[in-house]
């Protein structure tokens, strides 16, 4: 199986490679990647070195141009597509349908990918994006179970990628507007999601809180584990109970279940991360290399020690358990 | 009973800050120069003034990038800042050195943050992509020669051993 | 400019869907969508009011069109979605994947849960059949200026969110099961208890989200109405009204009132708050335009 590993920075990538990736996901350093986060991602120069510097290595970079075009404004997302197929992106991901019928028109021999912010849940969706577009592979959105991932890859004739490690979104991506409900910028327009400008950190009388858009999301002892601030991992009242209404603040955690994805049909494993930094990429590289040599093996995979990594310093294996609904 | 680092550092007096400020201002200058692209990571959060707090330091931080500044003030003194970052000198360090993931760190309740909260994320994408060594800068900062640098290698790397706190880059270790 | 009324997103008993949509025959409204697009696990309770309502509302000159699901995953989701377009009548796709079941050039609509955020994807979507596109509640009056010129340019009717709280997210797990405790397989069929949602409040007790089963809607209801000459000038040919169980005819009377030149504040109805925050390009849940 493919390993596919995060990249906010050239550091990240060379971490990365070094800890054992086949191939890096990155984005440009603007709004037309889904991590358009301060001080992160590629410039056009790195991008074309980080790209030399894998292919010398004999690994891949696919590039993330997986927000939604703004109208009035799509020439932006145009020219990184050009940039990157230019530079030799062995993978272009997107996931606006515009943009994919840009691409498949203008560059018809680049390779893409489906972004999970396309959300495409069934065979039918997948089908549909190959047959228009040309897709290469589809990367999953976490609200499948293995079964029914199991039960999508026989009837589809592409690639899957299926997310095993980091950030969980609880919501189908790319189709969820709680950011900008409070904030005003969203994954999909903006690329960022629960923006750091729109959260505040505060602390007084032993208690730490967090705010998102000014509105109170989480409130715990000093020194506690604090995580970010997005709405679907928030706390939250209804009715006089007060808790996490929608996901508990955990992110994923699939490294015993990618012997089962194997057995799915999966192709390749993402780990999530572009926003975490070069010491995370290579710690959680490093263990789902030892994950992926275990497959097929009799010995059972190495426990991956990672979950002092997670937000909320806990993980969960998410949808992929039917359980989680 | 030998004393930890931290209650080591809390026990000394607080330094004079005029040497202190001076060296730290030219190593600042001399990290911008070897590391343009740090300034051009944080491009608008570049003027943000940013209070680092080492919990059990005797001074506190501050850092303007735009000015190329490093500033040490005293704890009775707070200067006025942007945003602020607490904890450990040990986990600034191991997060500089890339041996530490900032996120972790700050998950698991060590770090604090408060103020500009896009101004601390967009500085620490910019010193973990410059691969900093410490080390190396102080090396440089102090124009020292061969031999002269060899001596202070190691005798950071002692020091850094003794203490507990990463001072250098260590690939080699990982 | 018109009015819309689009697919309802609560479980509703089906007595009560009846009367819906017999007392929709007779509300200013050009067009109606009907079908449940939340929870393929409802449809058995009230799918049999379908036809009833469709014939009602034909029978009351409406155009009807039936709505997909907006998150298809299961096999017998993808078999309704494929006996949808069957039917014959116009579909409203509120999942990219209906489209496989469509022949290329049939005509179909196009809901607000498909993101459709600029003119190559409404390009896209027009070659295929499309000839009417509900823009995605988020969007701010700039995009919708844009998309609604390109619309005209390909004969593509633009909708705009006019009223009702904001369907923010889609998710595969059931909020309503896991605040009673429950799995969404053996859900019961809570969100049946609650026709406007179950109210989220924050932790310093403001109104903010609703929960509705697998959906998330904002607690405010967004109304284009402030900012209806502004839509009116962009060449917007209608405004999505959103059912809701309370005042609904005089709501529809109200924004019909509007259209025709009466008041653009929002109808003076106990218990609500309103928002208007995404059109001027604010965070949602803002009340954010007065009047224009």
């Amino acid at each position: 199986m493919e390993l596919v590993c995060p990249a906010g920075t050239p550091a990240a990538l060379r971490a990365a490679l070094e800890a054992g990736a086949d191939a890096v996901y990155c984005g440009f350093a603007d709004e037309t990647n889904a991590r358009n986060f301060p001080g992160l991602n590629f410039s056009r120069p790195e991008l074309a070195a980080a790209i030399d510097l894998a292919h010398a290595r004999g690994k891949k970079v696919l590039v993330a141009i997986n927000t939604f075009p703004r109208a009035g404004a799509e020439p932006m997302w145009h020219r990184a597509i050009a940039d990157a197929a230019r530079f030799g992106a062995d993978a272009i991901i997107l996931a606006d349908p515009g943009l994919l019928a840009h691409a498949a028109d203008r560059h018809p021999d680049q390779r893409l990918h489906l972004s999970v912010q396309a959300a495409a849940a069934n065979a039918d969706a997948i089908n549909l994006y190959a047959r228009e577009f040309g897709v290469r592979r589809v990367v999953l959105p976490r609200v499948l179970s293995v079964e029914e991932i199991a039960a999508i890859t026989p009837e589809i004739s592409v690639e899957t990628e299926a997310f095993v490690f980091g950030g969980l979104c609880v919501m189908a991506e790319g189709r969820c507007s709680l950011s900008s409900y409070a904030t005003g910028q969203s994954p999909n327009m903006n690329g960022v999601c629960s923006p750091a400008s729109h959260v505040a950190y505060d602390s007084a009388g032993g208690q730490q809180s967090a705010r998102l858009g000014g509105y109170l999301i989480h409130q715990r002892p000093q020194g506690a584990t604090m995580p970010y601030p997005t709405l679907c991992k928030g706390c939250f009242t209804s009715r006089g109970e007060t808790g996490h209404i929608f996901e508990d603040p955990v992110s994923l955690d699939a490294s015993r279940l990618v012997p089962a994805l194997a057995r799915a049909g999966v192709t390749a494993l993402k780990i999530e991360g572009r926003q975490r930094s070069r010491a995370y990429v290579a710690e959680v590289v490093r263990a789902f290399r030892a994950v992926v040599a275990a497959i097929g093996s009799d010995t059972p995979p190495p426990a991956a020690a990672l979950a002092r990594l997670a937000e909320g310093q806990a993980a969960t294996t998410g949808a992929y358990a039917k359980t989680w609904r | 009973m030998p004393l930890t680092f931290p209650q080591a550092v809390r026990n000394l007096p607080a330094p004079p800050l005029f040497p202190l400020t001076f060296l730290l201002g030219r190593l600042m200058r001399r990290v911008a120069a070897r590391h343009p692209a740090i300034l051009t990571r944080l491009g608008p959060h570049a003027g943000a003034r940013i209070l680092i707090d080492a919990q059990e330091g005797p001074v506190l931080f501050l850092m303007e990038p735009a000015a190329r500044r490093l500033t040490a003030h005293d704890r009775s003194h707070v200067p006025p800042h942007d945003a602020c970052i607490t904890g450990p000198m040990a986990d600034f360090l191991s997060m500089l050195h890339g041996l530490e993931d900032g996120d972790t760190l700050f998950f698991s309740g060590r770090l604090t943050i408060s103020g500009d909260t896009s101004a601390v994320l967009a500085l620490r994408n910019a010193l973990d992509d410059a691969e900093l060594d410490l080390t190396e800068e102080i090396i440089a900062t102090l124009a020292a020669g061969d031999a002269a640098a060899r001596l202070m290698r190691w005798g950071l790397r002692r020091a850094g051993a003794l203490a507990g706190v990463s001072l250098h880059r260590q690939p080699e270790d990982r | 400019m018109d009015l819309t009324v689009g697919p309802n997103a609560f479980f509703w008993p089906a007595e009560t869907v009846r009367a819906f949509y017999a007392a929709l025959a007779d509300a200013p409204v050009a067009r109606v969508v009907i079908g449940e697009w939340v929870c393929s696990k409802r449809l058995p309770f009230w799918q049999d009011e379908i036809p009833v309502a469709v014939d009602t509302l034909l029978g009351a000159d409406k155009e009807v069109a039936l709505s997909s699901l907006a998150l298809i995953t299961l096999r017998r989701e993808r078999k309704l979605a494929a006996d949808l377009v069957r039917v014959g009548l116009p579909v409203e796709i509120n999942d990219l994947s209906a489209l496989i079941h469509l022949e290329e050039g049939t005509p179909f609509w196009v809901g607000p849960m498909v993101n459709v955020y600029n003119e190559g994807t409404l390009r896209w979507l027009a070659a295929r059949g499309a000839t009417r596109v509900c823009l995605p509640p988020e969007l701010p009056l700039t995009s919708v200026r844009v998309l609604a010129e390109t619309g005209q340019g390909l004969g593509v009717a633009i909708e705009v969110w006019g009223h009702g709280r904001a369907p923010l997210a889609i998710s595969g797990r059931c909020y309503h099961a896991r605040l009673h405790g429950r799995a969404k397989d053996s859900c019961q069929f809570v969100c049946g208890d609650d026709p406007d949602g179950r109210e989220v409040e924050t932790m310093e007790g403001q109104p903010f989200l609703r929960v509705n089963g697998v959906q998330t809607l904002g607690h405010h209801t967004q109304t284009a109405l402030p900012q209806l000459a502004d839509l009116r000038a962009a060449g917007v040919s209608s405004l999505r009204i959103s059912p809701q169980i309370s005042d609904f005819p005089a709501i529809c009377a109200h924004y019909d009132r509007a259209l025709k030149g009466g008041s653009t504040a929002p109808p003076d109805l106990a218990g609500m708050d309103w928002a208007n925050g995404f059109l001027a390009g604010r965070p949602g849940v803002d009340w954010a335009v007065t009047q224009n």
